[in-house]
């Protein structure tokens, strides 16, 4: 049994795609707790969006339960009470749009749901609000920038009112603006976020923790080790900072003076 | 490809009720499709320019989408006068050209035009979601209107993803030409173009699963049939039990 009180639990979980000899995912145990922000690193192939599309019920491991609330999922119904509540943002933006407009889009949740047209209109509306996407509404989704794609399709997930947010590579071909304004976002949300990026300085503004995925298993990555840092980017001759919200211990803050 | 060319606008005969354009077009199609007689057809190409002036389309795009029907049409203009039996209309040389090949000719070509126009005017001044949601509502089987919905989607994914292929094709100086590089190139094309749309139909499959979908599409839109819908329906139905009686008549 994964620890009581948890949001979602993955307990000692197998997966192999069919024809390959190691199972992707090797008896892995994970825990996202309510508010919990955790980063998924690791390289290609390694099996971080199976693990996404395990906690979904999109994919069914070979052995290993999915806990939601510490409920256990074992048919495809039971994951119902779990796509309520957490939302997951796909790596191809294009994958989850695809009513006409945006408002249709990001409405299509509510209404699943169960809620009135005016209702949905106006829960959608007030979601795009908050993204400051409000200029967006009657777009014509398959129209959008790349940037405005994965804002938009952050909506279609956050109009859910999850508990809990899965987000497949965010800033995947984000522009420098889109993506500060991504971890921004991310950052004002109260909810947990599970995260899968390459991006390590995007791990580092918005995750408190960080796994690493490699060879079918997840560690935890607890440490935050100081190190040398050498970069250049235009007008790196201005003065400016950079951001740096990893937590250090008391020990590396004496060493840092 | 464009879709939805003429479903954008703010004349009647875009805001008028979608099951109501729906009903119009099908009992005017039906009566102009069955009819023989010039006169009631051209009673129907006059109603279908009269609902053209209507719903103010883009008369450049609409003249393009009737001479793409029409070049089917030019067919019949080809082979109907050369070997339809009648009465001879002129002879030139050895060929004869009949006088009922003509007439026939004549009357299929008004005949399609105004259907045609019935189409352009009534239906693809609604959007294809829209067009779904009103079968629904008319009772049709929900599988066939959302067999439409998702149809609809797809070709345009498909038709996205194989452009993308094809121009990445080109610019790697993919010229096609009448050999077999160009016959496997093309095959190659349409195979990945089947496989990539099939993977990407299963994401979105799965997004939609993920955010509720089971199996019914609802509509933002609430529709309700105001007095212009039913006047509009009156009228649309009356001309096309005039044109019956005009057809019994003649």
């Amino acid at each position: 049994m994964p620890p009581l009180g948890s949001l979602v639990a993955l307990h000692n979980v197998t997966f192999c795609y069919p024809g390959r000899k190691h199972p992707i995912l090797d008896k892995v145990d994970f825990t996202l707790h309510e508010k919990q922000r955790v980063g998924l690193i690791g390289p290609n192939g390694c099996g971080k969006t199976s693990l996404f599309h395990i906690i979904m019920g999109l994919l069914r491991p070979q052995t290993g339960t999915v806990f939601f609330k510490d409920t256990q999922l074992n048919r495809k119904k039971d994951f119902k009470i779990l796509h309520e509540k957490v939302g997951l943002l796909f790596q191809d933006a294009d994958d989850q749009l695809f009513s006409p407009t945006v408002l249709e889009d990001v409405a299509f949740g509510p209404l699943n749901l169960g809620a009135s047209p005016a209702e949905a209109r106006e829960r959608a509306c007030q979601t795009l609000q908050e993204l400051g996407l409000s200029k967006l509404e009657q777009r014509i989704t398959h129209q959008l920038s790349g940037g405005e794609k994965k804002m938009v399709s952050l909506a279609t997930v956050m109009v859910m009112q999850p508990d809990a947010l899965l987000l497949d590579e965010p800033s995947n071909n984000l522009d420098m603006g889109t993506r500060a304004r991504l971890i921004e976002i991310l950052n004002e949300l109260d909810l947990a976020i599970l995260i899968i990026s390459h991006d390590w300085s995007l791990l580092a503004d918005t995750c408190e923790d960080i796994y690493a995925i490699d060879k079918g298993k997840v560690t935890q990555s607890d440490k935050a080790y100081l190190h040398d840092h050498r970069h250049a980017h235009p007008y790196g001759e201005q003065p400016h900072r950079h951001r740096n919200r990893i937590k250090l211990t008391s020990d590396q803050k004496k060493e840092e003076r | 490809m464009t879709f939805e060319k003429f479903s954008q606008g703010e004349s009647l005969l875009h805001r008028t009720d979608t099951r109501v354009k729906l009903v119009s077009a099908i009992s005017l199609t039906l009566v102009i499709a069955l009819c023989q007689s010039f006169y009631t057809s051209l009673a129907g190409l006059t109603v279908g320019l009269l609902l053209l002036t209507f719903s103010r389309l883009n008369l450049r795009f609409v003249f393009w989408r009737l001479m793409l029907v029409n070049s089917f049409i030019a067919f019949l203009w080809i082979t109907l006068p050369l070997t339809y039996p009648g009465d001879a209309l002129c002879v030139v040389g050895p060929v004869t050209l009949s006088k009922q090949g003509v007439a026939l000719a004549a009357l299929i070509s008004i005949k399609a035009n105004a259907i045609i126009l019935f189409f352009i005017t009534l239906l693809a001044t609604s959007t294809v979601v829209d067009l779904g949601h009103g079968l629904e509502s008319l009772r049709l089987p929900k599988k066939l209107c959302l067999i439409l919905l998702f149809s609809y989607r797809y070709i345009f994914v498909v038709h996205q993803e194989y452009h993308r292929l094809l121009r990445a094709a080109k610019l790697r100086c993919f010229k096609p030409r009448t050999n077999l590089h160009t016959y496997r190139t093309y095959a190659y094309l349409f195979g990945m173009t089947l496989v990539k749309s099939w993977n990407r139909a299963e994401r979105v499959g799965q997004a939609m699963m993920l955010r509720g979908f089971h199996g019914r599409f609802y509509s933002l839109e609430e529709k309700t049939v105001t007095k212009v819908d039913v006047i509009f329906l009156i009228i649309m139905i009356s001309a096309a039990i005039g044109f019956a009686y005009i057809e019994l008549m003649k």
